[in-house]
């Protein structure tokens, strides 16, 4: 150690180089704390200034109608709500779209891009580590977008004394539903952005990925439906993700589908619904990890 | 061995006949290393395999045979425990641009498994230690290349490992640049005392900085021994003289005064083929300080004007040619004999006493 001391008589100290022998918490830790970062950073959170208008924006887009729908039960003294709790994230799929859109990249491109993945790999975490925290968190901030406005939903029903059970039940299944698309829709929105370094492919990939699909899948439900054919609409109900969730929560969480006529599929093809998106779930989580076997070092 | 430096108990890096082959190409030939604590030049050409030996000493890839261990530890059994204790900093650009130097470091440190307050303690005392001073609040986008350098740095040693393994750290600097950095890579080891492994294609700047170097070609050690071993056989002072009315050929002149005068003089580039080179660079075989005041003296003697005499940088491609002639001059019989000779016994002799670890130079 030595000590210098300065003109106005205080001392600096310059006490070198100190060896770290504190706790080393390894790959359990580092691995909850990517996931902690990641879940901040899909809200902007320990990022720029900039980059918390996007998400808070929509966030605050997403729990805005059921404040107002709340408010509209409460002055018209209604006996439920006038959407279900299953029915809301279907409502505003756009909103969820463009918070994924925008986000995903965000959570995987710039260890791409900026080639970060090598740091982490040559730290205690393994590939299998790093996919599951980036998939947690994408979830998790998907949930909690999705899930907030179903609590104001809750807590307002409630407020408004509607039947507790009935409300209890609904929240619920509501909660289930949103938990399937959030887990659906990360897989999705992250495996489309790991394919390229580039954010802005990734931002409309994502986009790409979600509406298209729906589009025709609506689209085409709508002629099966003119021409009469109803089995057909709800087999078509598999090709996209959104309305992979719809058909689940149709038939398993007493929620009403948004096909065409309000057609739902019959308990044989709400299975296979669900047989799908475990499936595609599962193909997102080998794909990333796929992905990032090539990417390290 | 006798005398071999490596020869002690203390390693941080053995590795025993590694080999790793792709399916096109073999990256690491039955690679036989033993590297004992201090600062250890990798060098070798592009491709020469030294990113596959380092990605196999973190564990991240495995061998295809052989073992190597890395402080004491299995890579293949070990690995997590071994990154643990291990820095890497990369030889590519991976810093994200929009986050400051500080909050990048940290997070770097909660990878390596430090608590978050011990985190933020290390990356302040570790950013300051590379000298990153109030700059380092700022996003690392506006950063010049050599504080971008210090940052890659820094988040290899802000865990305290034991041993760092830096990729080519100085691409891309400056000369200034490349002083400071190979200055803070010395200073890694006989402050922080860190263990380092330090790749680079340049052999002149690692022999500043390290205490050993290893060289690898084509997968294959082509020489491991201490760095002043190296200095000591490989150092050639590059002479080039104008000519004057007195001496109209000064090179000829020159080289004629100074094989009088005992020192082993070249026309090229040691050990390479042909006398004749046509270029006016002559090569003494610098043996001490003695060989700059003879060349000087000479030079004022035969009153040529003297137009540069450097110490001539040492590139990969040398160590190749001088491979073989190593063997030679650490042999017994070469005691006395001309070094301006190498020529003739270079590729006859491939037994190469000094080189350690070396069972596979075959």
């Amino acid at each position: 150690m030595s000590t210098e001391t300065t003109p106005g008589g205080a001392y600096i100290h310059n006490i070198g180089y100190r060896h770290y022998d504190g706790p080393r918490l390894g790959r359990a830790y580092a691995r909850r704390s990517l996931f902690s970062q990641s879940l901040r950073g899909a809200y902007g959170l320990g990022r720029s200034a900039k980059s918390k208008v996007l998400p808070m924006l929509l966030f605050a887009v997403m729990c805005m109608p059921a404040g107002i729908m709340v408010a509209v039960t409460m002055f018209t003294k209604a006996s439920s709500l006038p959407i279900g709790y299953t029915r809301y994230a279907i409502y505003l799929q756009a909103v969820i779209g463009l918070y994924l859109a925008s986000q995903a990249p965000q959570s995987v491109s710039r260890d791409l891009r900026f080639k970060t993945i090598p740091l982490y790999f040559s730290r205690p975490i393994e590939r299998v580590d790093y996919v599951v925290a980036k998939f947690a968190a994408m979830a998790s901030a998907l949930f909690i977008l999705t899930a907030a406005p179903l609590v104001i939903l809750y807590v307002g029903a409630l407020l408004g004394k509607l039947d507790f059970v009935d409300q209890t039940k609904g929240f619920g299944q509501g909660l289930v539903c949103v938990a399937l698309l959030s887990v659906l829709f990360a897989g999705i929105g992250l495996v489309v952005s790991a394919l390229t370094p580039r954010r802005g492919f990734g931002v409309a990939a994502v986009i790409a990925v979600l509406t298209i699909p729906y589009g025709a899948v609506s689209a085409i439900q709508g002629i099966a439906s003119l021409q009469g054919s109803e089995p057909a609409v709800g087999w078509l109900g598999l090709f996209s993700p959104i309305t992979l969730v719809d058909g689940v929560q149709a038939t398993f969480l007493g929620g009403t589908s948004s096909f065409p006529n309000g057609l739902e599929p019959t308990t044989g093809a709400g299975f296979v619904y669900l047989l799908v998106s475990l499936l595609v779930i599962a193909g997102c989580y080998g794909l990333l990890m796929r992905r990032y076997r090539k990417a390290g070092l | 061995m006798p005398g071999a430096t490596t020869f002690e108990h203390v390693t941080v890096i053995v590795t025993e006949s590694l080999t790793k082959r792709y399916p096109r190409v073999t990256a690491l030939d039955r690679l036989s290393v033993d590297i004992a604590p201090g600062v250890t030049g990798l060098v070798g050409a592009n491709g020469a395999g030294k990113s596959t030996l380092i990605k196999i000493l973190l564990g991240l890839a495995p061998a295809t045979e052989g073992t190597a261990h890395v402080l004491g530890l299995d890579v293949t059994k070990d690995g997590s425990t071994i990154r643990e204790r291990v820095g890497y900093m990369p030889e590519h650009d991976c810093l994200p641009p929009d986050v400051s130097a500080t909050e990048f470091v940290v997070h770097m440190a909660r990878m390596a498994g430090l608590p978050p307050t011990a985190a933020r303690e290390r990356t302040a005392d570790t950013l300051r230690h590379v000298g990153l001073y109030e700059e380092r609040y700022r996003p690392i986008g506006g950063y010049s290349t050599g504080m971008k350098q210090r940052v890659k740095l820094a988040q290899a040693l802000v865990h305290d490992p034991q041993l760092v393994f830096l990729d080519e750290p100085t691409n891309g600097l400056d000369p200034v640049g490349r002083d400071e950095m190979l200055g803070l890579i010395r200073r890694v080891h006989t402050d922080f005392g860190i263990s380092v492994l330090v790749t680079s294609h340049l052999l002149g700047e690692l022999e500043r900085t390290c205490d050993h170097v290893v060289v690898v070609d084509g997968g294959k050690l082509l020489r491991s021994s201490s760095t002043t071993e190296f200095t000591k056989v490989t150092t050639s002072l590059a002479v080039e003289v104008t000519d004057t009315d007195a001496h109209p050929d000064g090179t000829g002149a020159l080289r004629a005064a100074l094989a009088a005068a005992g020192a082993a003089v070249t026309t090229g580039a040691p050990g390479a083929e042909g006398l004749a080179s046509p270029g006016h660079v002559l090569f003494v075989e610098a043996t001490g300080d003695e060989t700059y005041d003879l060349v000087r003296d000479t030079v004022a003697g035969l009153g040529l004007g003297l137009v540069r005499m450097e110490q001539r940088r040492h590139q990969i491609a040398e160590v190749f040619r001088d491979a073989d002639a190593q063997a030679a001059v650490g042999a017994p019989a070469q005691a006395g004999g001309a070094p301006a000779d190498r020529d003739a016994t270079a590729g006859q002799n491939t037994d190469r006493p000094t080189t350690v670890g070396g069972g596979n130079a075959g």
